[in-house]
């Protein structure tokens, strides 16, 4: 029995790609014997090279799930705080505190892009200090500042500097916090977050072009004769680059998609265990820092979209590396 | 067709190889190119399929200056001129069939376009019954033929062949012979690089001298 005989049935993923993958071995459609691959496939160190892709694409997925994890979450926070901003009124020393916080209500309400203003209950200060000052306490007897929680129809409609300037003026012991302080805290937190997300997929990207460059080298000295020999017969640079390119695509797709299955297996394992256990303090702390853990079909489909490019960028890599080898020996 | 004035060639910084080279192969003309190991056969060989370019002097390859052509152009130069080498490099994970298809499959032809000539071009060699054979199961002398099959098949204008018949036994060699006689009155220029005294006596041809760098011609 001839070599070729014993030769093994196409893997999985050949039968996935094989016919956008033409010269691995494989039969026509008439049936007919294909021309085996000038560069065969085990004279590429191809094995170790696949795990390295698969490590980065996993990677690379976790930290693009993580990014899109924090950056939703942060557009949670900053929407849900932006929407309300707080009038406090504190008590002066012979005014009184309580017609000077309806007055600011009054004030507030009617500003345009409002939808309403609401003095808080003594027993919701009184809620509010709880964990502070424990319950029970009378509350008139303390210089309890009052709160006027204003609700925004449309936030971008209110003039907050015209309602903090009118509380100002006509009401003693205002003052208007916007929560700004705290959204530009979590905007400047969200956004040092997804550049070192972009930053940590950058540096995954370049550590699997630097693996794949010295993979095609390797690949090129351990092929040295075949290239010799296509040289001699009159192969043109692009035809030599399209030999070696075809099993790096190959091996990027591979790995990349193994290394993004691997991703989505853990996100839907994760999403699953915190989905159980949601009416536990912890996941009701997980859930109010993250809101729902769960990455949607973007975050799944992101994870496919970076296979698909680690694989397009791994072949790219591949040909750009045998053209700078064949114009060196030229 | 390969005009050669005032060659020389030199490996970096050392000494020249080969000194003020003058000569002309014409189509259809057959030659032997000898000398002893180390006049520089192989250098002279690599001169001529385009694989190095002089260090001094003028080569031009079918009215191309070789020096000034563009890098792009080599491959479809190379297509016309036809190499042997000594150890065959015969590519061990093809079959005798794809080696020699090698050429037309490199242009991006589909098999079903090549298959019946190289099957003839193979039978016509002597290895009709040894299409599907890996080179290494093949002899010396069907390795050395199956090589010069790859040469052929794109029907190169020139062949050159280097030590076609230092692998074989005298009565392969002899047969060798006939092969490239035969190809040569089909009209392929063919240069023969060989030592071998006795193989130059069966056929009366030019023969290009080489020694200590400097070539004689004996038409």
């Amino acid at each position: 029995m001839s070599e070729r005989a014993v030769h093994r049935g196409p893997g999985l993923f050949s039968r996935m790609f094989g016919a956008v993958l033409p010269s691995r071995r494989r039969r026509s459609r008439t049936g007919t014997p294909v021309s085996a691959p000038i560069v065969p496939a085990q004279s590429i160190a191809g094995k170790s090279l696949m795990i390295v892709i698969a490590i980065m694409s996993f990677l690379a997925c976790l930290t693009l799930g993580a990014v899109s994890l924090v950056r939703d979450a942060s557009l949670g926070w900053q929407a849900d705080i932006v929407r309300e901003i707080t009038i406090q009124v504190r008590p002066v020393d012979g005014v009184d505190t309580a017609a000077e916080a309806a007055k600011a209500s009054a004030i507030a309400a009617s500003m345009p892009g409002v939808a309403q203003a609401r003095v808080l209950e003594d027993w919701e200060n009184a809620k509010l200090l709880e964990p502070w000052l424990g319950s029970g306490l009378d509350m008139s007897d303390l210089p309890i500042p009052h709160l006027i929680v204003v609700e925004l129809a449309d936030p971008d409609a209110v003039d907050l500097i015209a309602l903090a300037a009118r509380l100002d003026k006509e009401v003693k012991g205002a003052s208007l916090d916007d929560h700004r302080n705290w959204t530009d805290r979590l905007k400047t937190m969200a956004n040092a977050t997804v550049i070192i997300g972009v930053s940590i997929l950058g540096l995954v990207f370049i550590a699997t072009v630097l693996s794949v460059i010295f993979a095609t080298r390797g690949a090129m000295a351990s092929n040295r004769d075949i290239v010799s020999v296509l040289h001699y017969v009159g192969a043109e640079a692009s035809f030599i680059a399209r030999e070696f390119q075809r099993h790096f695509l190959f091996l990027g797709l591979k790995g990349g998609l193994l290394g993004a299955s691997g991703a989505a297996i853990l996100f839907a394992i994760l999403s699953f265990f915190i989905g159980r256990s949601i009416a536990t303090p912890e996941g009701d702390q997980v859930s109010a820092l993250f809101g729902r853990f769960a990455i949607g079909p973007t975050g799944y489909l992101g994870a496919l979209v970076i296979a698909l490019l680690i694989g397009v960028m791994t072949a790219i890599t591949s040909r750009l590396t045998v053209y700078r080898h064949l114009a060196s020996i030229e | 067709m390969i005009r050669f004035e005032n060659v020389g060639l030199r490996y970096g910084m050392g000494a020249e190889v080969l000194r003020d080279l003058s000569f002309q192969i014409a189509p259809k003309s057959f030659q032997f190119l000898t000398g002893p190991s180390g006049a520089g056969k192989s250098t002279l060989l690599r001169l001529l399929c385009l694989s190095l370019k002089p260090t001094r002097g003028l080569i031009t390859v079918f009215d191309r200056d070789v020096v000034t052509l563009p890098k792009a152009e080599l491959p479809a130069l190379r297509r016309r001129v036809g190499v042997v080498f000594q150890d065959f490099r015969l590519l061990d994970h093809l079959t005798t069939f794809e080696n020699v298809a090698l050429p037309l499959r490199v242009l991006g032809r589909e098999e079903s376009s090549y298959r019946a000539d190289v099957i003839e071009l193979l039978k016509w060699v002597g290895l009709g019954d040894r299409v599907q054979a890996l080179p290494p199961i093949l002899s010396g002398g069907e390795k050395q033929r199956a090589a010069i099959a790859r040469a052929l098949i794109g029907q190169p204008e020139i062949l050159l062949a280097d030590e076609p018949t230092g692998n074989v036994d005298p009565p392969l060699a002899k047969r060798l012979l006939r092969l490239f006689v035969e190809l040569n009155r089909l009209g392929t220029s063919v240069v023969i690089a060989t030592h071998d005294i006795g193989l130059m006596n069966q056929f009366d041809a030019r023969r290009l001298v080489l020694h200590e760098g400097r070539l004689s011609i004996y038409e």
